[in-house]
């Protein structure tokens, strides 16, 4: 228990944070060549000229993470992920919008 | 123990194939997958459903499960179940665990031991694996993620005990949260989720920035929002006037002219970062009661000497 006490900090995924396909694959636990079919459908799209200078941004984690969980829970291929991901990202954004508005009155 | 019905979970009848069953999974997994619905119990049904789906997808494990609720009814003829849709005690063939209700102790009842040894691992066979990674939100205040702080949560995280029975154990972690969190990012925790099998590393913990709601401020990404009351003199002819912000009140120049529903950007006094949010400061104009001979002569004036008609834009 005192061990745990220790206050833990933790790296925000958000645009500032860089990582490469290494990092990706850890975190992901998946295959490099699951994650260039990412970058190849246009899912992720990192930096750098090649494969081995590729640097991803922390949202790029959490959009393969999520596109993940919906392969491996629903079955959807790669096209239908990255549409669900698109709007997902809309509907998200319309529901913090709507959220906003309603308590404003 | 509470008893659970897989039928019932995935609204399907107990006669249904196959094809049926795997349709209704697909429709329920798509409406409570935890990535798209934002229902508060989602990741609850979401696991539900799965659970029941493991079960009546296996032909195997479905017969068995036929088998125990048959068994069941005949034991209970006289006493109607009450509340199908809520599970209920489960008081048959060895059942009556006074165990508490966590279902999966149910499903680990029926199918956690024999099912699986049958399959067995090889005895001596080295397996290595990486831990799971978990998730888990974590409610700050706004005032938080404007200072930054250190956070006390506490995490139920499932464990399996050295007789192979997934327990849960409640954990504290001191978590940092950093300055300037957004709104549903995410802080990812190296080795902090479930430790790895052999060699395999431990999983990785997730947690996810939800903000309590605050009283006068809305949040949308990094900007603010606030809703100001100023007098109808104050929006008439202009005024500078106090503003909070939650990193302390502000002078804000209200332009001469002003009404209702004025949109004024106070850049930078959002929530900080690269960049930082604004705050938006929302005019309401408000109105004086009346509650006295000078205000109500006060209003009578400026009706008889303004030529004022609030309506003239919709045309009467």
């Amino acid at each position: 228990m005192v061990k745990n006490q220790i206050t833990l900090s933790g790296s925000i995924l958000d645009e500032q944070t860089d990582l490469t396909l290494g990092d990706l694959c850890r975190a992901c636990a998946v295959h490099a060549e699951w994650l260039e079919a990412l970058v190849d459908e246009g899912i992720l799209e990192p930096t750098g000229a090649n494969v081995q200078v590729w640097r991803f941004t922390g949202y790029e984690l959490r959009r393969a993470r999520t596109v993940r969980r919906l392969q491996q829970d629903l079955g959807v291929n790669l096209a239908g992920a990255a549409l669900a991901i698109q709007l997902l990202e809309e509907l998200e954004h319309i529901r913090s919008r709507l959220a906003a508005i309603e308590t404003r009155d | 123990m509470e008893f659970k019905d897989y039928y019932e979970i995935m609204g399907v009848k107990r006669d249904a194939t196959q094809d049926e069953i795997k349709r209704a999974y697909r429709k329920l997994a798509r409406k409570f997958h935890p990535d798209v619905s934002k229902e508060a119990d989602a990741e609850k049904k979401f696991k539900e459903v799965g659970e029941a789906y493991e079960v009546l997808k296996d032909p195997e494990k479905r017969t068995a499960y036929d088998q125990l609720g048959a068994n069941w009814k005949s034991g209970q003829d006289f006493k109607p179940p009450p509340g199908w849709d809520a599970g209920f005690e489960f008081s048959g063939g060895g059942y009556t665990g006074t165990d508490e209700a966590a279902f999966s102790d149910f499903f680990e009842n029926l199918f956690g031991g024999g099912f699986q040894a049958r399959g067995g691992h090889a005895g001596g066979r080295q397996f290595h694996a990486r831990g799971e990674d978990h998730h888990a939100k974590v409610l700050i205040d706004l005032q938080d993620a404007f200072n930054g702080a250190s956070r006390l949560i506490t995490l139920q995280a499932p464990q399996v005990d050295e007789q192979g029975h997934v327990r849960t154990r409640e954990r504290s972690l001191n978590v940092k949260v950093p300055k300037g969190i957004k709104q549903g990012q995410q802080i990812r925790l190296a080795g902090q989720g479930a430790p790895g099998m052999g060699d395999g590393g431990a999983g990785d913990l997730y947690l996810q920035v939800v903000f309590k709601p605050h009283a006068i401020y809305k949040v949308e990404e990094r900007d603010l929002y606030l809703e100001l009351p100023v007098a109808p003199w104050e929006a008439a002819l202009g005024a500078t006037v106090k503003v909070p912000t939650p990193g302390g009140a502000v002078e804000l120049k209200v332009p001469a002219g002003s009404s209702s529903g004025r949109k004024l950007r106070l850049k930078g006094r959002g929530i900080p970062g690269k960049p930082a949010g604004d705050l938006y400061v929302i005019l309401q104009v408000a109105l004086p009661p009346a509650d006295s001979e000078q205000a109500k002569t006060l209003y009578t004036e400026m009706q008889n000497k303004l030529a004022f008609n609030p309506r003239s834009s919709l045309g009467v």
